[in-house]
């Protein structure tokens, strides 16, 4: 099953690789994986996308959380998220094609950000089935180019992220966990 | 302008201005550090050059991957954290193996490595190696500093992640410009700032509950007890679960010496080369009680046949443990100590005479096919060496630091471990030619103590350097070379997996008492069985280092054996009567 998590990190050099590395030396394949700026500058965020089983997903977050960069990882996989991927795909359109290319992209909702006489660019956000949608129908007119971010994802509702108190923090001062269940 | 709280402060702690190099010293010293393992070179010469100012005392090794295992045998002695000291290039790569030694078995070092200057990092500068990249995967945690004022927090930050939770290595690599170049040291403002690090979790209440009536229902439960139970401290915690509750204890092999062997609810060593009847408790037990251990491949043999009618309780305190060889049903997620604070006012104590006199019965004619109970055919056997010197040392303060192989797994069999901490030896790696260092650093940690190294032929001499060590420094421990002129542990495999093709596996070795006697120790050499206790006697006596070369039957097998991916119960047992030997064909 594909997992989706969002992970918090401190923003220090070094940190991708320690992410990445975990997964590689887990023998985990992440499938997709982003990392941006957050609302705090000395926080920056994931969002993970990796196949695995039950057992499986939950010792890739316990294994994140053991590093010591990680500030807090959410697998939202279960619960009601807002998912988006951006991609922008450079489509063969030449005279004939242009008007048809132009009317799929209207329908998936797409924008066209660069014209050029024998191609159109065009830039899509949504979720990756959209993405998808969108490609394929455009694949017989000739796709170019293609580039995809991978997906960013957010959970729906009010509550933010509950981070660690403050990143500034000592050891002492951080909220401990009110325990954990590990039972099957 | 200063606010009043500035001025105090100031007052309070009395800044200085000092090099990255003496405030590296310092601040190990504040933590508590009186002894390092290093070696120089010129990318770590500042920090050398300001340990005269040091009251912590430097040890010099003859090989970097020395200094790790005495780190290691160090922290291990003594729960304490254990320092080693390389230069850059290939004086941290060859840290590589000691650093992956205590990963696996969860020892607290730091292994502190100078490196190129920053300007240089990147450009393949003489002797610059990515050591952090190197050491990524082996480490608890690694850092690289740049900057004079970050050396204070990385080395306490270093000390406490290496010391806290599941501990590890921790390597620190520090620039040769951070190390000379000047700053403020400020020890309060340098507290460990790690927001995301959380060693301390403890198990949700409803776990406690459903852990408690598993162990209430169960009639046949055994306690799994492993290294986690040193490193927290709950020695006197598990033997009161297993008392109260009636619970015979398995060991792994870095959990001998948690219940002393001589404890009556004391099984032995479960796995590979575990007893038969231990193995064969688990695999008809109805519950395991998993203390500070992680269902290890040499422990559990097969996964798909692993003690298959039982429920199974983890306790552990990192929770990538969880699930991930075996599926529990209760898992408790926290230090052992405080989990067994939580259990034992609740422990019942039901009538477990059946299970345990079963478990008598399982041992049938174990005791026959022991070694020691053979008649005396004149070989000298391994066990016959390891049973004899526990004999002589068991009444002391004994520390034995063994190597990896055949020796190691009779070490285990044969020397019975009363005490915590008086074994010491690489379990999860199986790192060869780790038992002369590691000795070394148990020595230095606890010089009261009686230090024996057992080792092998073969990895005797992976690290025989350290020899010249125990000399410069003049530390007294016994080397006991199990000498059978094999790489005996893989020859054992090939006698079962490879149709006795010895392929790589006959030694030609030096002679080891000489060789000694060439260090300035005294060499002796053993080949009769009427010897082993008159030597050990006068080597007890004797001030200084001593090496025995023991001669022992060359094709001698480590009995009883389950092969590697068979059932745990599926066990090789040694024939009865002796199998033949190398003489007798
Ligand atoms: C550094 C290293 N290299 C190789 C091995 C594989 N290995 C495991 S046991 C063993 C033989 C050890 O021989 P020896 O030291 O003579 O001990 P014995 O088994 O004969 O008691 C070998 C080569 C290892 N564990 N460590
Ligand atoms: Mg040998």
């Amino acid at each position: 099953m594909m997992n989706t998590y969002v992970v918090y990190v401190e923003n220090k050099p070094g940190v991708l690789t320690r992410v990445a590395s975990l997964f590689r030396r887990r023998a985990f394949n992440i499938d997709s994986l982003t990392v941006g700026r957050t609302e705090k500058p000395e926080v920056s965020r994931m969002t993970i996308t990796v196949d695995a089983d039950y057992d499986q997903a939950r010792r890739i977050e316990a294994n994140l959380y053991k590093l010591v960069n990680v500030l807090l990882v959410e697998n939202i996989t279960e619960s009601p998220a807002i998912i988006r991927d951006l991609a922008m795909i450079k489509v063969a359109a030449t005279h004939d094609a242009r008007s048809h290319v132009l009317e799929l992209a209207s329908v998936f909702r797409a924008r066209v950000v660069d014209v050029a006489p024998e191609s159109l660019t065009i830039e899509i956000t949504g979720t990756e089935d959209k993405i998808d949608g969108l490609l394929e129908v455009l694949r017989p007119y000739g796709v170019l180019e293609m580039v995809r971010t991978g997906i960013v994802a957010m959970r729906r509702g009010n509550k933010g992220a509950v981070l660690a108190p403050s990143l500034n923090s000592g050891v002492g001062e951080i909220a401990s966990d009110e325990g954990i269940s590990y039972s099957v | 302008m200063k606010s009043e709280n500035d001025t105090k402060a100031e007052k309070k702690t009395e800044k200085k201005i000092m090099t990255g190099a003496g405030i590296l010293w310092e601040c190990l010293e504040r933590e508590g550090v009186k002894h390092v393992f290093g070696y120089p070179g010129g990318a770590i010469l500042p920090a050398y050059d300001a340990l005269k100012h040091s009251k912590i005392h430097h040890i010099l090794v003859r090989h970097e991957q020395g200094a790790t295992h005495m780190a290691d045998g160090y922290a291990r002695a003594t729960g304490q954290l254990g320092v080693a000291v390389a230069t850059s290039g290939p004086g941290a790569t060859n840290m590589v193996t000691g650093i992956a030694t205590a990963m696996l078995d969860s020892s607290p070092i730091l292994c502190i490595t100078g490196q190129v200057g920053s300007k240089l990092i990147g450009s393949d500068a003489f002797q610059e190696t990515d050591i952090t990249g190197i050491t990524l995967p082996i480490t608890k945690h690694n850092y690289l500093v740049t900057r004079a004022d970050e050396v204070a927090r990385t080395i306490r930050e270093a000390a406490y992640v290496a010391r806290s939770g599941r501990p590890g290595p921790v390597l620190v690599d520090i620039t040769k410009d951070a190390q000379q170049s000047t700053c403020e040291f400020d020890w309060e403002a340098a507290k460990p700032q790690m927001p995301g690090y959380r060693p301390d979790l403890s198990p949700a209440p409803e776990e406690y509950k459903k852990a408690l009536d598993l162990i209430h229902s169960a009639k046949r439960p055994v306690i799994l007890a492993g290294h986690g139970i040193l490193i927290s401290g709950a020695m006197r915690e598990v033997i009161t679960l297993a008392e109260r509750g009636g619970i015979p204890v398995a060991l792994t092999l870095l959990g001998l010496g948690v219940v002393p062997a001589s404890h009556p609810l004391n099984l032995g060593m479960m796995g590979m080369h575990g007893e038969a009847w231990v193995n064969h408790t688990i695999q008809e037990a109805d519950l395991l009680i998993a203390l500070g251990m992680r269902f290890d491949d040499r422990v559990t043999g097969n996964l798909k046949t692993y003690a298959p009618n039982a429920k199974k309780i983890h306790v552990e305190v990192d929770p990538a443990e969880v699930n991930k060889n075996v599926k529990v049903d209760v898992a408790l997620v926290g230090d052992l100590r405080e989990v067994l604070h939580e259990l034992l006012p609740k422990i019942e104590s039901p009538d477990r005479g059946e299970w345990l006199h079963h478990i008598d019965e399982l041992k049938g004619d174990a005791a026959v096919r022991d070694i020691q109970n053979l008649p005396d055919n004149g070989h000298l056997y391994a066990a016959h060496v390891i049973n004899d010197l526990w004999r002589e040392t068991r009444e002391s303060n004994t520390i034995v630091v063994t190597d990896v192989g055949q020796h190691q797994m009779w070490e285990a069999q044969y020397y019975k471990h009363e005490q915590p901490r008086s074994l010491i030896t690489s379990g999860g790696l199986g790192t060869m030619g780790f038992a002369l260092p590691a000795a070394i650093g148990a020595k230095v940690a606890r010089p009261d103590a009686e230090v024996w190294v057992i080792v092998g032929d073969g990895g005797f001499q992976m690290t025989l350097c350290e020899l010249a060590t125990i000399m410069q420094e003049k530390i007294k421990v016994n080397v006991a070379i199990i000498n059978n002129g094999y790489l005996g542990m893989v020859r054992q495999w090939q006698e079962f997996f490879y149709e006795r093709n010895y392929a790589a596996t006959p030694l030609l070795n030096p002679d080891f008492a000489k060789l000694a006697e060439a260090y300035g120790m005294r060499g002796i050499t053993v080949k009769e069985r009427s010897q082993v206790i008159p030597t050990v006697k006068s080597v007890r006596e004797h001030n200084g280092p001593v090496v025995i070369d023991f001669r022992v039957e060359q094709e001698d097998t480590v009995y009883p054996m389950v092969a590697a991916g068979a059932a745990l119960h599926d066990m090789i047992r040694r024939p009865t009567p002796l199998v033949e030997t190398a003489d007798d064909e």
